[in-house]
């Protein structure tokens, strides 16, 4: 009885029907909270670039301190409109995929495996009591070992010493690149100074700087069995801080201050 | 209501019919999700949730289900509770649903649920077959928790994130052992699980699948049997 055509059928529309409301009744009524969840997460990410995050204060109440910003790669312009876009929701890896969007990077600049570049990004400035910049959260990404790292990099107000440094998705080999996450590294950072007189020299080195280095403010400890993905993440500094990325920028801030 | 076989459904799967390390079943995520201890447990809560309740399902319409559409109803359900665990996760557990997401999906073809599916639901009660389920489900996250804990411990000196031993890298005197960070080295640790279970319950021994024939490495043949 089992076995007939009409009975098969029955039961798989059945199944499938009754299946189907159970998954999206879940769905839908789960989903403000999966959003906000990942909101949250990417805002903590940007607070802790800047070491600024408590985790004993709500995310919102911090990030409602810091201001955002649109820059124009092109001329390293601050805008506070582009487009149509609403700021909170812009998103700048979208755009690169929007070939009106974004410029492609030629392949001898890409040192970074960027691709297509966006031609307006977003930032954060962290401002100190009496309003002025205290620090800037930069977004930066580039290639690793076996995918893009995607990260902030913040900047104190003189707008060359690092605050901070934090990847939010990355790739990378467990127990090898992924030690970019470990926190111990992460330190490693504040205090580096990004450029000299010639441009970016902020670099991963392999093995660790000597205590008596002339260079020691623009070298960081490499990560022991993770070349490439140090060499991919001074890679991507040496982008993000040139002149397609956030140097013009920089250059102006300082003037202006 | 017969309890002892409540009992026996619940508690075979949990060493001396194990589906890891019996049936060698699920083996894929026992690779994937063991070398950090947290991500493990929330993989054993939501292996053990999908079987328990895909057994309790099935089982409640194996009567109605046609034989040659079965596999695939089956697996409906299996795949719908997985994504409901898996929305769940992404509400109530975002930061381990982030390492776990691939892996959650992938519960849809773990051989365990649909083992128990084809084996057990299709013919037996439902809160039988739920309990089945949930056995099964507890021995997987025995032999997995087992696994994560070595892993983790000796892989990275910590225990569900907090620090243990005391690694060289931040100073202290522990070696961190790279190959435990690695999926091969649960495949060492489950052998050695399964070394230890069957010196103790020699009925899980198999018979060997062939026996080599007798022979010497130099036959001395008479010239009559050679026919000469």
């Amino acid at each position: 009885m089992n076995e007939s055509i009409k009975k098969t059928l029955l039961v798989a529309f059945g199944v499938c029907f009754i299946s189907s409301l159970v998954v999206s009744f879940t769905a839908v009524s789960l989903r403000s909270m999966q959003n906000e969840n990942a909101i949250n997460d990417q805002r903590i990410k940007i607070l802790e670039a800047a070491n600024i995050y408590d985790s004993s204060i709500s995310v919102d109440e911090q990030f409602a301190n810091l201001d955002i910003k649109y820059i124009d790669f092109e001329n390293g312009l601050i805008l506070d409109e582009y487009l149509d876009f609403d700021i909170e929701s812009y998103d700048q890896l979208k755009s690169t995929r929007d070939a009106s969007l974004s410029t492609p990077v030629p392949a001898s600049d890409d040192i970074a495996v960027i691709k297509n570049r966006e031609n307006v990004g977003k930032f954060y400035i962290v401002k100190d009591d009496n309003g002025l910049i205290d620090k800037l959260i930069l977004p930066i990404r580039g290639y690793g070992l076996w995918g893009t790292l995607y990260g902030y990099m913040a900047i104190e107000n003189d707008f060359n010493t690092v605050a901070g440094l934090v990847f939010y998705d990355h790739k990378e080999t467990p127990g090898l690149g992924a030690e970019v996450d470990n926190p111990k590294w992460k330190a490693l950072w504040a205090g580096k100074k990004i450029y000299d007189e010639n441009g970016v020299k902020l670099q991963v080195i392999k093995g660790i700087v000597s205590k008596d280095d002339a260079e020691i403010e623009y070298k960081v400890d490499g990560l022991s069995g993770a070349t490439l993905t140090a060499r991919g993440v001074s890679n991507m500094i040496s982008y993000w801080f040139g002149e397609s990325g956030y140097s013009k920028l920089l250059e102006q801030l300082n003037y202006e201050s | 209501m017969n309890l002892n076989k409540y009992k026996e459904v619940l508690l075979k799967p949990l060493i001396s019919e194990n589906p890891i390390t019996l049936q060698i079943l699920g083996i894929c995520s026992a690779l994937a999700v063991t070398n950090n201890l947290t991500v493990t447990l929330v993989m054993c809560v939501a292996l053990t949730t999908v079987c328990s309740f895909s057994n309790l399902f099935i089982s409640l319409i194996r009567n109605y289900i046609p034989s040659s559409i079965r596999i695939i109803v089956q697996m409906t359900i299996i795949a719908s509770l997985v994504i409901v665990v898996d929305e769940f996760l992404k509400a109530f557990a975002y930061e381990t649903s982030k390492t776990l997401s691939v892996f959650v999906g992938l519960i849809i073809t773990n051989c365990i649920v649909m083992g128990r599916a084809e084996a057990f639901a299709m013919k037996e009660k439902p809160l039988l077959s739920f309990f089945d389920g949930l056995g099964n489900g507890l021995g997987y996250s025995i032999i997995l928790i087992g696994v994560a804990v070595i892993r983790e411990l000796f892989g990275s000196g910590t225990l569900m994130g907090y620090e243990v031993f005391v690694l060289t890298s931040n100073g202290g005197w522990y070696p961190a052992n790279n190959l435990l960070l690695l999926p091969p080295s649960s495949f060492i640790l489950i052998g050695l699980f399964i070394w230890l279970i069957r010196s103790f319950k020699k009925d899980q021994i198999e018979v060997d699948d062939f026996v080599p024939s007798k022979h010497s490495s130099a036959p001395n043949f008479t010239k009559k049997e050679l026919n000469v």
